[in-house]
């Protein structure tokens, strides 16, 4: 994150910086809501906590738990959002989200085209993934690419408490559907907290680290798997420039580009599996825009073509690592 | 059954008569149009269906919301959608109420409630929740109507949205269109009870009323907006109907019983209304004939409009994908 951001030294979670966030533009804006399963405060604000305190603030109206139906809670929050509100729609996990694709893919995303612009669908919907917790094939997928191939939603993953925040309030403002994704492993870690109506732009990249050799582009909790591969590639002697991507859809080419056609070699880091992923659409880009000017050819690393697994040395495996990253840096900048 | 129901006076009962006709006569033309060549467009007929919508929405003013399904150019006729926009919309001109990007499946107009139209059988009703939840914040009363068919109650999006409109008790009514054929389908062999039956299984008013006797469908409808207004909850009507012109216009319709289809089009509840509006002397032949003619005229009117009016540019592939104009 840049350093105007944020107020220093105090910290925060990403937990704390997204309750943060609902919670102030709640208060700045009577249409936003939120619903969601186990949301409000007799629920204890969420199976993790993330809203917890909302409903007993703003009201069990505006802020609603919901029965286990994920069509319902999405379906809910187009309506509200057709006539005005501003919903913050929880979907638990992200693979709960493959209940509501129909609300999801075939509504949220296209009304606003289908509708030649007479109506538009301004929800986020928040939902949280990651492995790392040993919850099996069905609790813990990156399923982003989905949605990124979806015309008419948007699709951030932030990587740290203050981007957190300024996320969730620009996709609260955002006037389309926005997949907000939050990584579940790494809710609990603590960085600099954001400032009060901090925001980040949607579609922008926050380029962590600059670097000659290689770029590494990363998002979620990859960037805390690449952070410590650039300090190690650079007692190696290897210069790496580092790219949060924050937004993946729409990503940030011109900063990637830019990037990349200085460096010459690319790495992409995803947790979720490589075929067909974010880092092909990503590496495609850049082989039509730097066709030539590659130094060696763009390096995809994401999770195994598996569901992902149970037993923690085959779960460990799965995803990408920092000594991935680097032995993928190195080989194509040697 | 309607007598100790809520009755429609005869300006209602007219009014009522000049939607079913409005939608009959709008019908006739779409196939018409169609089989002449002058357009081309997946089309889901309504015929034989007049009465639901024509009777709900005599209850509803413009500031009440409805979400449709495909088959639904009725439901937005008696809603008030304008002929000449919902014409240009779906004959895929850019004078449409979506620009032509919508066509027949997609119609939308918000200026008389109609708030979605969708292709997908049963997501009608996930989202009507949430406008009526929106009104509920808002405490103005407004009422929210989710259309959709038979067989749309047997997807998964019709057992939550009516179990989360229960419990929030939302203003939202569920009008089943029970025409007895979910596609190609017939209903009693996708459904061991009547659609109705599973209200109680939410906890709400479940009824199945004659959905082609006005008097019926218009008691039914007023019972629950009353409701919903009260703010006691939602309420599902089974609104019983039949299908005159298949699934999608054009399919030969062959697994449609002969005898029980010729048997319900003999009774067709257009013909018969008007013909009860004369007997009981709420009109004279000379006043529905002349109403008849100006809504072929009307007719006429918005048809020569849409094919006369331009396709939309290309551009429009980059617009209303995001309210930013794609690069």
């Amino acid at each position: 994150m840049s350093i105007d951001t944020v107020v220093a030294p105090a910290k925060v979670n990403i937990l704390q910086a997204i309750n943060a966030a609902l919670a102030d533009a709640m208060e700045a804006d009577d249409n936003v809501i939120a619903l969601g399963e186990d949301l409000a405060d007799p629920e204890e604000g969420g199976v993790c906590g993330v809203t917890r305190g909302l409903s007993t603030r703003f009201g069990n109206a505006r802020v609603r738990s919901t029965p286990i139906s994920e069509q319902a809670i999405i379906g809910a929050a187009i309506g509200a959002s057709l006539v005005g509100f501003r919903p913050v729609a929880e979907i638990m996990l992200m693979n709960f989200t493959t209940v509501a694709m129909d609300m999801i893919v075939n509504h949220a995303a296209k009304l606003r085209f289908m509708s030649g612009g007479q109506t538009h669908v301004p929800i986020v919907i928040r939902t949280m993934t990651g492995t790392g917790f040993s919850s099996g094939g069905q609790h813990c997928d990156y399923l982003e690419a989905w949605f990124a191939h979806t015309a008419g939603i948007k699709v951030v993953a932030p990587s740290s408490p203050a981007d957190a925040y300024g996320l969730m309030r620009s996709a609260i403002e955002d006037p389309d559907p926005v997949l907000f994704i939050e990584n579940l492993p790494t809710y609990w870690m603590p960085d600099l907290a954001p400032k009060k109506d901090h925001r980040v732009p949607i579609g922008k990249a926050n380029t962590l680290a600059r670097g000659s050799d290689v770029t590494i582009i990363a998002y979620a909790r990859m960037v805390q798997e690449a952070l410590p591969a650039v300090a190690a590639l650079a007692e190696q002697g290897i210069s790496a420039e580092l790219i949060d991507l924050r937004t993946i859809a729409p990503w940030d080419r011109e900063t990637v580009v830019e990037s990349v056609g200085r460096t010459g070699r690319a790495v992409i880091v995803h947790e979720a599996v490589t075929p067909f992923g974010v880092g092909a659409e990503i590496s495609a880009v850049l082989n039509e825009r730097l066709f030539g000017r590659l130094k060696a050819p763009v390096r995809r690393l994401g999770g195994a073509f598996c569901p992902v697994p149970f037993s923690k040395p085959l779960e460990t495996a799965f995803a990408p690592r920092t000594d991935d990253i680097v032995a993928a840096a190195k080989a194509l900048a040697a | 059954m309607t007598s100790n129901r809520a009755l429609p006076s005869a300006e209602v009962q007219l009014d009522i008569y000049r939607r079913m006709a409005l939608i009959k006569a709008n019908d006739e033309r779409s196939r018409k149009v169609i089989m002449s060549g002058r357009l081309v467009m997946p089309y889901y007929s309504p015929r034989g269906q007049e009465v639901i919508p024509s009777a709900m929405s005599v209850n509803l003013t413009d500031e009440d919301y409805i979400c449709t399904i495909y088959r639904g150019t009725h439901d937005m006729l008696a809603k008030g959608f304008p002929l000449k926009d919902m014409w240009a919309e779906v004959a895929g001109r850019v004078d449409g109420t979506c620009k032509g990007k919508g066509g027949p499946m997609h119609l939308t107009y918000p200026e008389k409630g109609v708030m979605i139209t969708t292709g997908i059988v049963g997501s009608s009703m996930p989202i009507a929740n949430g406008i009526a939840w929106g009104s509920l914040l808002r405490g103005n009363g407004r009422v929210t109507v989710a259309y959709f068919g038979d067989g749309a109650a047997n997807i998964g999006a019709f057992h939550e949205s009516l179990n989360l409109a229960a419990v929030w008790k939302l203003p939202v009514i569920f009008v089943c269109q029970n025409n007895e054929w979910g596609e190609h389908t017939a209903f009693d062999k996708t459904s061991n009870v009547p659609v109705a039956d599973r209200a109680a299984a939410y906890g709400m008013p479940g009824e199945r009323v004659d959905g082609n006797d006005p008097f019926a469908m218009y008691a039914a409808a007023h019972e629950a907006v009353q409701r919903a207004r009260a703010g006691e909850g939602p309420t599902l009507i089974e609104a019983m109907t039949y299908r005159f012109y298949g699934h999608v216009f054009g399919d030969q319709d062959g697994y449609m019983d002969k005898a029980r289809k010729k048997a319900a089009m003999a009774n067709d509840p257009v013909p018969r209304f008007r013909a009860q509006l004369i007997a009981t002397g709420v009109a004279t032949e000379e006043a529905l004939a002349a109403m008849e003619a100006e809504i072929e005229a009307q007719i006429d009117e918005a048809v020569e409009y849409a094919l006369a009016s331009p396709f939309p540019g290309i551009d429009e592939l980059k617009r209303d994908v995001f309210a930013e104009e794609l690069a």
